[in-house]
């Protein structure tokens, strides 16, 4: 089976099935003998009609999932990177039918050469769309932690791939704190079904089960205080994702993390490149599978939160929060002068 | 079979570590014989001591689950491979015993011969099963040789799902223990010292074949070459090698179902491995299985009601079972299986088995950290889902289906008259003649019994415009496979990228939402399969009301 990706880019002269006429939009007659059933295998279409099917999915995702109700203020979680660029396109294009009012919110974690570069595309981004964006630094929230000095804090702990563990809780907390700050009532992020994919073949892998048991559906109706949270872009692949980027052209930041290689998610995302290219619907199948996944309610624990996280960094010992020596946090440690003072309690942050 | 090889590949793992002279070190477990094998980092065990653990555990995962019960006919399925080559010898050397650590269930031994569906010759199949049977007569249980091709004889109601009663496992136990105890005594009073369970050893010493008393026809004969010549049209029909790795364990699971039907067994064991089991969670998980996952894997699976299928190797990794089979002369045979020879990314379950063996390699928790997140999964359906047991099955794999009040494990997003009309004519076509009832029985319960989403035949299900529903799930559906020359199977298959086969539904949206319309298209780009839905229907069928 060839991609569509493949499909719509081919170099020969073809006809939007939908529009009949190339790249221009025509109405078909109203009385018109039902088209003949479509040939097995996908369509191509052009680029207008893939960009208003896409807006469409996630209209529907929305309404359906009842994600976003009308009046919600909603804070794009923006990172620069393709899907919160794409997600916050969307929604934009569709925040007068939903009723919405949207922020962007990008977290700064404090990565040298990376996350500096990405946060100019973000300003952009909002420049464009005249949205309101407000930016919110590890370092100012988490009392002088930027993402490079947990890195250099874990290097030397053995397995220096537990920063991205790090960041991965502390930007979840950031968004909430920039959220907050900027009044939204809902939280939506740009993970796509490839992200999610990955997340549920990482988690079966490394045994995670806490986040087996709460992860999959569209998003999580906001425990403990937390804002609600959702992901419109669940159900759309990665290739779709950048496929309305380029016909939408926008413009985004694609390189990659620094400290991502040494990341564990690159075996699942590895696997997970195979499986698609072996049957496309794996992605999707295995969505599907994260939302049904029935695990014993013994066997969720809860997830370190930003607290814990920050309280071993603190006291100089990163891997106690994240390791198997998750006891040792009762020690007495000596608190560090940084210590944010206005840290909630840890249940207040449900993981993903 | 290729995990053997795996295995064999470390040199260090047969032979105590090259660092400490094996003079000096000695087996974890007795501290005095001299170690033979390094089963985990660190752990030399010496031949007894190993042997010992490995039969040890067999027993406690029997034990600890307490299923089988004293007196119970239990089927052993066989495929020759090492891991179900040692269960059936660890059952073999649990009947040998004495008799207060026995094991006192009656095995038979059922194997399939699927030499069929891999394309065999007909001399290198009967190559094979004279191997097989050789072993079968040394073991000397009764066992049951079985064709592939007589699926096409299969009734149709291996396809009906038997009522599952409820059974309260521990007091059911005892009871039986009991009453087995008793009718021991009894027998033991009767006949002149001979145990009961060696008098019935002979009577089933008397009846070694399959040939079956109650059923003469279907004796050990091999299959007709027009049976041989349908089933491989069957499975050339199927394109996709993940889709014939997915119906291949689905007849060989329903001949066996029906082998234990027939001869009145009521449990079946199959030698699934730890290694096995982990790989086959992730490929169910792919496939988009991952409500079922705990009956796939678990070690009862009472899906089929009537008869359980257990699996006692689920603690023993593969390269145990490769170990004890190599240190105690295990015989097994190998037969090519579908895979065989078959690259790396030919199938879904290729590559999960890949990539599980070589993450293996890296970080050697992989498997045992697999198996034990799936000993956490459970059978109930997850909170907020559908969850009526009663609901409709799954012909093929007989799960509940896990789309909500209605779907199809296989869906059928453009399920027409004519398209399961054309499957069952492919099937039924001239060059079959021998009309395969089983098999068409398949689809013709799929177009007729089940709930089906076309809206033009069936009341609307709830949630409709959940993609889930409109995309239809499961393994099941890539059983059926990828396009072939029957146009109603290529129906129920795969198609273009995943999340454009619910479009054609979410551009009928509009009028649901009439606020919320996109202006944009007219509501007829339909990239799915099949005839387009009648926007009427969709339109009915569209509950608000639900959330997705």
């Amino acid at each position: 089976m060839v991609p569509l990706f493949f499909q719509v880019l081919k170099p020969r002269l073809w006809t939007c099935p939908e529009s009949s006429i190339s790249l221009i939009h025509r109405p078909l007659p109203a009385k018109r003998a039902p088209p003949p059933p479509p040939a097995l295998g996908p369509r191509a279409v052009c680029g207008a009609c893939f960009c208003a099917a896409f807006e469409a999915e996630v209209l529907h995702t929305v309404v359906a999932g009842r994600l976003l109700p009308p009046g919600a203020v909603v804070a794009v979680g923006a990172s620069g990177g393709k899907d919160s660029t794409v997600l916050a396109h969307v929604l934009q294009v569709l925040a007068p039918r939903l009723g919405i009012s949207l922020r962007l919110v990008a977290v700064d974690e404090g990565i040298g050469g990376y996350r500096d570069a990405a946060l100019a595309a973000v300003r952009r981004q909002a420049a464009r769309w005249e949205l309101p964006l407000t930016v919110v630094a590890y370092a100012d929230l988490f009392g002088g932690w930027t993402m490079d000095a947990v890195a250099r804090s874990t290097a030397g702990s053995g397995r220096s791939r537990a920063c991205c563990t790090f960041c991965g809780v502390l930007r979840r907390r950031a968004l909430e704190e920039g959220a907050r700050l900027v009044g939204a009532t809902h939280i939506v992020t740009g993970h796509n079904a490839d992200d999610m994919a990955e997340t549920v073949l990482m988690n079966f892998l490394r045994g995670d089960a806490a986040r087996l048991a709460r992860g999959g559906g569209l998003g999580s109706p906001g425990e403990g205080g937390a804002l609600p949270r959702c992901r419109p872009l669940q159900l759309a692949s990665q290739k779709e994702v950048v496929l309305y980027a380029h016909f939408r052209r926008l413009d985004y930041f694609s390189e990659e993390c620094v400290y991502a290689p040494e990341a564990f998610r690159g075996h699942a995302r590895h696997l997970l490149k195979l499986l698609e290219a072996a049957r496309p619907s794996a992605v999707l199948d295995l969505v599907h599978s994260a939302e049904r996944l029935a695990l014993a309610p013994a066997a969720r624990p809860p997830a370190p939160g930003a607290c814990a996280l920050l309280d071993g960094l603190n006291r100089g010992r990163p891997r106690l929060a994240i390791g198997k020596g998750r006891r040792g946090l009762d020690e007495a440690g000596p608190p560090r002068d940084g210590e944010p003072e206005r840290a909630p309690a840890p249940e207040a942050v449900p993981a993903f | 079979m290729c995990q053997v090889g795996e295995d064999y590949a470390e040199p260090a793992s047969e032979e105590p570590p090259p660092r400490q002279p094996g003079r000096e070190q000695k087996c974890v477990k007795c501290k005095e014989g001299l170690p033979v094998v390094v089963i985990r980092a660190g752990d030399a065990f010496c031949r007894d001591c190993f042997k010992a653990f490995y039969i040890h555990k067999f027993r406690a995962v029997l034990g600890k689950n307490r299923l089988i019960f004293p007196g119970e006919k239990v089927l052993l399925a066989w495929s020759g491979g090492p891991s179900s080559s040692s269960m059936v010898w660890q059952v073999l050397e649990g009947l040998s015993r004495e008799s207060a650590k026995r094991l006192r269930f009656v095995p038979g031994i059922v194997c399939i011969d699927e030499g069929a569906a891999c394309g065999l010759s007909p001399e290198a199949r009967a190559k094979t099963l004279a191997e097989m049977k050789l072993i079968l007569q040394t073991v000397g249980f009764p066992w049951h040789v079985v064709a592939l091709e007589e699926v096409f004889d299969l009734p149709p109601s291996v396809l009906r799902c038997f009522a599952q009663e409820p059974v309260e496992t521990e007091g059911a136990y005892k009871a039986a223990v009991d009453s087995f105890l008793q009718q021991q005594h009894v027998l033991g009073a009767e006949g002149a010292g001979d145990s009961p369970s060696l008098a019935q050893g002979e009577e089933q010493l008397s009846w070694p074949c399959t040939q079956d008393p109650q059923n003469p026809q279907s004796p050990d004969r091999p299959p007709t070459a027009a049976q041989t010549e349908a089933l491989s049209r069957l499975f050339d029909s199927v394109k996709t090698l993940t889709a014939k790795e997915e119906l291949l364990q689905a007849l060989r699971t329903h001949l066996i179902l029906h082998v234990a039907r027939t001869h009145g067994y009521s449990k079946v064991m199959t030698g699934d491995s730890c290694t096995r089991l982990a790989i086959k969670l992730m490929t169910s998980l792919a496939l988009g299985r991952g409500a079922f996952l705990a009956w796939d894997t678990g070690f009862s699976d009472e899906r089929h009601g009537d008869v359980v299928v257990v699996r006692p190797m689920r603690e023993h990794t593969l390269k145990e079972v490769a170990f004890y089979n190599h240190l105690f002369a295990v015989p097994s045979v190998f037969t090519p299986a579908l895979d065989t020879k078959a690259p790396e990314k030919a199938s879904i379950h290729r590559l999960m088995e890949a990539f599980m063996l070589r993450l293996q390699d890296q970080f050697p928790s992989t498997v045992s950290t697999v198996y034990r997140t799936s000993e956490k999964l459970v059978k109930a359906p997850r909170d907020g889902c559908a969850a009526s047991p009663p609901g409709p099955r799954c012909l093929l794999c007989m799960c509940a289906l896990d789309i909500d009040t209605a779907g199809l494990c296989l869906p059928s997003p453009g399920c027409s008259e004519e398209g399961i009309g054309e499957w069952v004519l492919g099937f039924s076509s001239p060059l079959v003649p021998s009309a395969p009832l089983y098999l068409q029985t398949v689809p013709r319960l799929l177009g007729l019994r089940l709930p089906c989403i076309c809206p033009r035949r069936s009341p609307p299900p709830h949630r409709p415009l959940h993609p889930a529903v409109l995309q239809g799930w499961g393994g099941c559906r890539a059983a059926v496979g990828g396009p072939g020359p029957v146009r109603g199977a290529a129906l129920l298959s795969q198609g273009g990228p995943p999340s454009l086969r619910h479009r054609a539904a979410v551009l009928r949206l509009p009028r649901e939402h009439e606020g919320l319309a996109l202006p944009g298209p007219p509501a007829t780009l339909h990239l799915g399969r099949g005839p387009a839905p009648q926007p009427e229907g969709l339109h009915r069928a569209a509950d608000p009301g639900v959330p997705g």
